[in-house]
């Protein structure tokens, strides 16, 4: 096995198994702040076990091991070609070890390989910049909180939301209301104002990169992620949707220019198994350093 | 009134349903119950829900009379004996069950549906007119939830379905969940939702 297939295949079973200190501190001072005795509270109590099972056994924390996507950080020349098929043969022998599920099905056929490689499967964006670093960065998004996931087209009569930052505000806490607890929270938004159809959704995936106690740079940004976060927590949600103070853990929002004819807000919901890891790789392509 | 005390963090108290899984004893549940389950229950998503719905036989040694259907698709791996071992298996979500549940709970006269998210009014009606609630596990709990699996008894569907959309048999034991649909017309999902529903309104 190569160097590089055998970083790839260590961070995608820390990916699965192990959730990023942040997303856990954060669930833990969820479960502080429930009410003891409630269902909301034993349902948090439950994840808190979760998680440490899964770093225990070395398992998947949640048996729906997402979409694979890959976010590579790359110097100019990088061979992508090469590092695509690696990552397949990684996800391949992942699969095989079970620290994937077999999760890709033909949409034809219905047909599942159980190798999860296929058209589109897994994913990948690359980004070059001028560092000679290689970042890899790794996000198994469930389906569960991907089927709750939404995109508005402002204005919106029945929400009464007009091409504005108040707009974009009542279409996101509408996206949290009709999510209730389907998306397994509590969850985590990323959110995209502006864009198309498909970099809206794809820009809203990236803020799913950030850490969850970060500050958007951006003023107007950061007083719109606080609000929302601060309201949704008021609706009573909770997590699982049992009722509770802890609907959402985080949201992150960022913008995109847009078409004059055009005003999208895409919003994609990560639920609390939020897998996200990273690795910088060395001149022999073995982990340097792990990112979150 | 039931007192609450922890071992190994699951809650002592919580109700104890366990096999079989008698009309009686589902009746006496209510939302909000936190139940603890044991017994064999099978596993049953998409692929499934439309095959019975549109008229398939369940195969042979599989009897969801009385029984539970579990909306899962496991992490599920061959042991060198030859055994399976279920690695992950937390709840998917249900709704996407909602055009077919109510039929299937009728047609197979099934008493217990786990799953995540909830699901509607048809599954709700199906609960209250044939005695069956539905019962919430922990959404992505996968591993606490598999250590609550003793036993892989049988596959069934699996060359047809692939792995996760098979019939899984599985024995449980002391298997967390919380009634969220009863058999008596409650619903904790509309609840929350009208609840939450008018808690947004006084933020816009």
């Amino acid at each position: 096995m190569s160097e590089l297939q055998n970083s790839l295949l260590e961070l995608i079973r820390r990916t699965s198994a192990e959730i990023p200190d942040d997303v856990n501190q954060s669930i833990l001072a969820s479960l502080e702040q429930e009410k003891k005795g409630t269902i909301a509270e034993s349902a948090l109590k439950i994840i808190d076990q979760n998680i440490q099972l899964a770093k225990r056994k070395s398992q998947p924390i949640c048996q729906d091991t997402g979409s694979i996507l890959f976010f590579v950080d790359c110097p100019v020349g990088f061979d992508q070609i090469t590092f695509e098929e690696t990552a397949k043969e990684a996800v391949k022998l992942a699969t095989k070890k079970g620290y994937l599920r077999q999760n890709s099905v033909d949409s034809l056929t219905g047909k599942n390989d159980g190798t999860n490689v296929g058209p589109g499967a897994p994913t990948f964006h690359f980004h070059q910049h001028r560092s000679p670093e290689v970042g890899v960065r790794l996000v198994l998004k469930g389906g569960g909180c991907e089927n709750v996931g939404a995109q508005y087209s402002l204005p919106n009569e029945k929400l009464q939301a007009n091409r504005d930052l108040d707009g974009c505000r009542k279409a996101i806490l509408d996206a949290v209301l009709q999510a209730q607890g389907k998306g397994c929270g509590p969850g985590i938004l990323g959110v995209c104002i502006g864009g198309d159809r498909a970099t809206g959704y794809e820009m809203s995936k990236t803020q799913f990169l950030r850490l969850i106690p970060d500050r958007n740079p951006n003023p107007e940004l950061d007083k719109l992620e606080q609000d929302i976060l601060k309201t949704a927590n008021e609706l009573g949600i909770g997590p699982m949707g049992f009722g509770g103070k802890t609907t959402l853990l985080g949201v992150k929002i960022c913008a995109a220019n847009r078409l004059p004819a055009s005003y999208f807000v895409s919003i994609s919901y990560m639920c609390w198994a939020y897998r996200r890891q990273g690795v910088t790789l060395d001149a022999q392509e073995k982990i340097q350093k792990w990112l979150y | 009134m039931r007192r609450r005390k922890f071992k190994s963090g699951f809650i002592e108290s919580m109700i104890k349903l366990s096999f079989p899984f008698t009309e009686d004893k589902i009746r006496a549940l209510k939302v909000g119950d936190e139940v603890l389950i044991s017994g064999v229950v099978f596993t049953g998503r998409d692929a499934v829900h439309k095959y019975l719905h549109d008229g398939g036989k369940l195969p042979p040694g599989v009897n969801l009379r009385d029984g539970i259907l579990y909306h899962c698709g496991p992490v599920v791996m061959k042991q060198d004996d030859g055994s399976w071992k279920a690695t992950a298996a937390g709840p998917t979500t249900s709704i996407r069950e909602e055009p077919y549940q109510a039929q299937i709970i009728k047609d197979f006269g099934i008493r217990g549906v786990i799953g995540k998210g909830g699901m509607g009014d048809k599954t709700l009606a199906a609960c209250r007119d044939y005695g069956c609630v539905y019962l919430h596990a922990v959404g992505g709990a996968a591993q606490v939830l598999a250590d609550c699996i003793k036993k892989v008894r049988n596959v069934y569907f699996y060359e047809e379905f692939g792995a996760p959309e098979a019939i899984w048999e599985f024995e449980v034991e002391d298997f967390p969940a919380v009634v969220t649909i009863d058999a008596h017309g409650n619903s904790l999902h509309k609840e929350i939702f009208a609840r939450s529903q008018a808690e947004l309104a006084k933020r816009l």
